[in-house]
């Protein structure tokens, strides 16, 4: 086993600026010096004078650069931790300059999902695992890049920055990357822990988001623990069932990133997919709520395609079907509820069994 | 009926290497003796990196030494050595008395016996190839396959002398022969063919003759040498031996390092990755880890040991399929698979091939049609990636990759066992894939698979051995119905050949009666019990649902079904 040499002054890149991906940085920043990528030159210059992004203050060990080619070229480790829905082209872009010797380890938690030509995702009725990837899977499809992880966990951008406890998941097939996850983010508040299993692990996180999303709607209904128990039990059996027809192993779903951020996302008022739910039941429509905020909520896209999937594959997934038929159906919130509470499936674990 | 062939690319190839002293093989033959020194030091090396304290080294030993002693007591074999017992008694009788030694004395004990054992194996697997003996053998063969292919086709007084048709008329030959022939000049290729019939071996040995190649080193299953004509054939071409009754890990780990050394030093080798024959008939989904894993090991190790600048040696791998309309031992092989599928749900009828049948096969073989097709794909670098003519790794994108940065951490080429298991998990994803790419479909497939589909969805309510169960007088399709079944699937397997997931026969083109004419006429050809045929009215009907369900199986995984209506 080679140990990694951590006096090495290699640094570490970062590509996306973001609430999540500043975290990181500042994380790594305590080890290394980190090269953080930002696709707008105005963020780049504010971050290297000011030091302050989205009301993080960037540690000076982090240097904020404009150029993928240099972060490739400068980095053997790199995060890519940026929205789904950008995570294609991005790598696209940032391929031709990598090599098999880089190790990527991505915390983004989405789907993404390739259509046939000229047809959009409102035309498909049923997507299937061809059509939807993880991003692990983009990463290996789009560079030669093979050593591949994710991170994943409760991991609330501001809690991070003020330095609570917390912990994350480093996932991958490869030891190696487990190994140097740990080494580069481990700190005194910071806990992190090892899973191989990297396809259960991202399926968690992006399915997360989806309960979420439930358990906003609840609080903004004004209901109390006794519904937000009912909905993150019922929900990890969920995911669980959704997570096995995706090929995830359900282990991974019992872990700090399953449960563990399940719980947290779904007690969080600070979670963007809790302020979709917490909008969604005061009456709001998709279409306010996607023009109040600025950043990303992967929970919407999650649903529709976790929906879908659970078609084609069919899965039980009532939370999830419930979920979508408010956000793009116009059912209400209450109707969805009562939906929920007469579904006929009263078996409460059963996939422990094999 | 003769199999019209319509690009007949079957010409002769002239050696790559001239004579046999230039052969990797020839000259790993010559230094025999510090050859097996060398694999017995490494396997005894690894041994005590995965056992690392005494005392786990120990119980190792001792686990060894039983399962030994309960192999001799249960399945001795011919071919087994007879100091074999005197052997393992003595290892034991050592062992025990090591209980009463001091903990030094017990690890110089306990490491001297460990050298003993492996030596001993490594001496056991290693080949013997002898050049007069090899020339001796291709020449035997060459010239009784001439008597029986001209013997039995030209029906004219002493043809039985004549050279009209050779093994190149019947064995056709197609893909990356061109390539294959200069990444064997290049570098080091490993050949690895799926596996349905024990013909396979002779026939990839053929290929491999007949491509103009020098010979390939192979682990022949240790039960052919109990054969002392099989022996001394096994032996002059380059075959080493694997012994699939022992399973212990000095015995495993001293059979990958002959494989990982030998490669090391530039002998082309043959694996047969699933390991077995295929029972189902189907293409192998899972391979064999194991010898696999000594390519990459082999490809690190010579980065690792290549001076700075130096030019490295690389390793080709190479994936096969061997395309056959009939394959003897279908009925037994199914059998097989069903029984350990279906536990004690199937229960098995008595009927069995001897060697009488073996010799009417081969007859039959060379006077009727019945040809087999041999697919050479591209070539691989040993994580997966084609490499081009030159035998650079190319990416999906068509970028140069170096497959030495796959073996770096930190600027630094590192050995890391685990990351190597994965990198040996995701080649053998790959050739798998490769397979199912340039498998060649057949007429005889075709049918197979569309009659049995057929069966099946008329039955839904059926599970597989149910349908199997259904006596085969009540089965006969309507030709109607069945030649339309065929027609579309057909039109998806062209579908699939132009987005590149799969082969096919050129004798598959044309008018589809004709084709189904072929495929029915071809498919399982010698067996007593035909698996497809038309009856008077012009129905479809099967004498042996079994085999038809083994040669249907050769389509699946393709998702074929969805194409064929109740």
């Amino acid at each position: 086993m080679n140990s990694i040499n951590l006096s090495d002054n290699k640094p570490i890149g970062v590509i996306g600026a973001g609430n999540f991906g500043s975290a990181v940085a500042n994380l790594l920043a305590k080890q290394r010096p980190v090269l953080l990528y930002a696709r707008d030159g105005e963020v780049v210059k504010r971050i290297n004078k000011t030091r302050d992004n989205r009301g993080h203050i960037i540690d000076k060990n982090v240097t904020a650069i404009n150029d993928l080619a240099q972060i490739a070229d400068a980095c053997d480790v790199i995060f890519p931790i940026i929205p789904s829905s950008h995570f294609r082209s991005v790598i696209r872009k940032l391929s031709p300059h990598l090599h098999p010797y880089h190790i990527l380890i991505h915390g983004t938690k989405g789907f993404d999902i390739t259509l046939p030509k000229h047809s959009s995702i409102e035309e498909i009725d049923k997507l299937n695992r061809h059509q939807v990837k993880t991003m692990s899977e983009v990463i290996r499809e789009e560079s030669a890049v093979v050593r591949v992880g994710c991170l994943a966990g409760p991991n609330l951008s501001k809690e991070l920055a003020a330095q609570h406890p917390s912990a994350t998941v480093i996932a991958s097939p490869f030891n190696e990357v487990i190994e140097l996850g740990m080494k580069l983010l481990r700190n005194d508040y910071f806990q992190v822990y090892g899973n191989s299993d990297l396809t259960g692990v991202e399926l968690a996180g992006v399915l997360k988001n989806v309960i979420a999303i439930a358990s906003g709607a609840l609080s903004g209904l004004g209901y109390g623990e006794n519904a937000r128990g009912l909905l993150i039990s019922r929900g990890v059996v969920e995911m669980i069932y959704l997570g096995r027809a995706l090929g995830g192993k359900p282990k991974a779903f019992l872990g700090v990133a399953g449960i563990g951020d399940l719980v947290t996302t779904c007690n969080s008022s600070l979670s963007r997919n809790f302020q979709v739910g917490h909008k969604l039941a005061q009456g709001k429509t998709l279409q306010d709520i996607l023009a109040e905020t600025d950043e990303v909520a992967e929970g919407i896209n999650t649903v529709r395609i976790a929906k879908k999937c659970a078609d084609y594959y069919q899965v039980k997934a009532p939370i999830t079907n419930a979920l979508y038929r408010v956000l793009f159906e116009k059912l209400t919130v209450q109707q969805a509820l009562q939906y929920l509470m007469r579904y006929p499936l009263n078996v409460d674990i059963d996939f422990l069994d094999n | 009926m003769e199999i019209q062939e319509k690009k007949n690319k079957n010409k002769e190839y002239k050696p790559i290497l001239e004579g046999i002293p230039d052969w990797p093989v020839y000259k790993l033959s010559q230094n025999r003796k510090e050859f097996v020194e060398e694999v017995a030091q490494k396997a005894f090396e690894r041994v005590k990196e995965l056992r690392t304290s005494t005392k786990q080294l120990i119980e190792e030993l001792e686990a060894t030494v039983y399962r030994e002693q309960q192999r001799m007591k249960r399945n001795r074999w011919r071919v087994d050595p007879e100091d074999e017992p005197q052997f393992w008694s003595k290892v034991k009788e050592d062992l025990h008395s090591l209980a009463n030694k001091p903990e030094e004395e017990q690890e110089q004990l306990a490491n001297e016996i460990l050298k003993r054992i492996v030596s001993r194996y490594a001496d056991e697997i290693a080949g013997n190839f002898k050049p007069s003996r090899y020339r001796l053998t291709r020449e035997v063969i060459k010239f009784w396959f001439a008597r029986l292919l001209n013997g039995a086709r030209v029906k004219k007084f002493g043809a039985f002398w004549r050279n009209q048709y050779t093994l190149r008329d019947k064995i056709h030959i197609v893909g990356k022969v061109k390539q294959l022939r200069r990444l064997a000049r290049k570098g080091t290729v490993v050949m690895v063919p799926t596996h349905f019939s024990n013909l396979d071996s002779i026939l990839i040995g053929w290929v491999i003759h007949s491509l103009g190649l020098p010979a390939f080193i192979y682990g022949a299953g240790l039960n052919l040498f109990n054969m002392k004509i099989f022996a001394y054939f096994m032996n002059s071409l380059g075959a080493y031996k694997v012994d699939r009754r022992k399973k212990n890990m000095p015995y495993l780990e001293t059979l990958k390092l002959y494989s990982t050394l030998a490669l090391q030093k530039g002998a082309h080798s043959l694996f047969f990755p699933g390991g077995t024959r295929s029972r189902s008939g189907m293409i192998e989904k899972q391979l064999k880890l194991g010898l696999l894993s000594s390519t990459v090991e082999a490809q690190r190790d010579a980065y690792m040991r290549a001076k700075p600048g130096e030019d490295v040696r690389k390793i080709f791998i190479v994936p096969v399929t061997l395309n056959y309309h009939f394959v003897l031992e279908a009925p037994d092989l199914i059998e097989e698979y069903l029984s350990s599928k279906g536990q004690d749900r199937y229960i098995p009828e008595q009927d069995r091939y001897g060697s009488w049948q073996l010799l009417q096969f081969m007859f039959k073989f060379f006077t009727k049609g019945s040809s087999i097709s041999v697919s050479i794909g591209k070539g691989l670098d040993i994580m997966g990636n084609y490499v081009d003519d030159e035998g650079n790794s190319i990416d999906e994108h068509g970028r140069p990759i170096d497959t030495r940065d796959y073996f770096i951490t930190n600027g630094q080429l590192s050995v890391d066992r685990q990351r190597e298991d994965q990198y040996t998990r995701m080649l053998s994803q790959k050739i798998v894939s490769e397979y199912h790419r340039i498998n060649r479909v057949f007429a005889s497939h075709l049918v197979a698979f569309v009659a049995f589909t057929m069966w099946q969805k008329k039955h839904p309510k059926l599970d597989l051995f149910g349908l199997l169960r259904l006596p085969e007088e009540d089965l006969a399709l309507p030709y109607e119905e069945f030649r339309d079944n065929c027609k579309r699937v057909r039109k998806q397997i062209y579908r699939m050949k132009i987005e590149n997931k799969v082969n096919i026969a050129s004798h598959l083109k044309g008018d589809i009666d004709e084709v189904i004419k072929l495929g029915l006429y071809n498919v399982g050809i010698f067996h007593l019990k035909r698996p497809l045929l038309r009856n008077r009215d012009g129905n479809i009907i099967t004498r042996d649902l079994n085999v038809l369900y083994y040669y249907h199986n050769r389509l699946v995984g393709y998702e074929l079904d969805k194409f064929i209506g109740q």
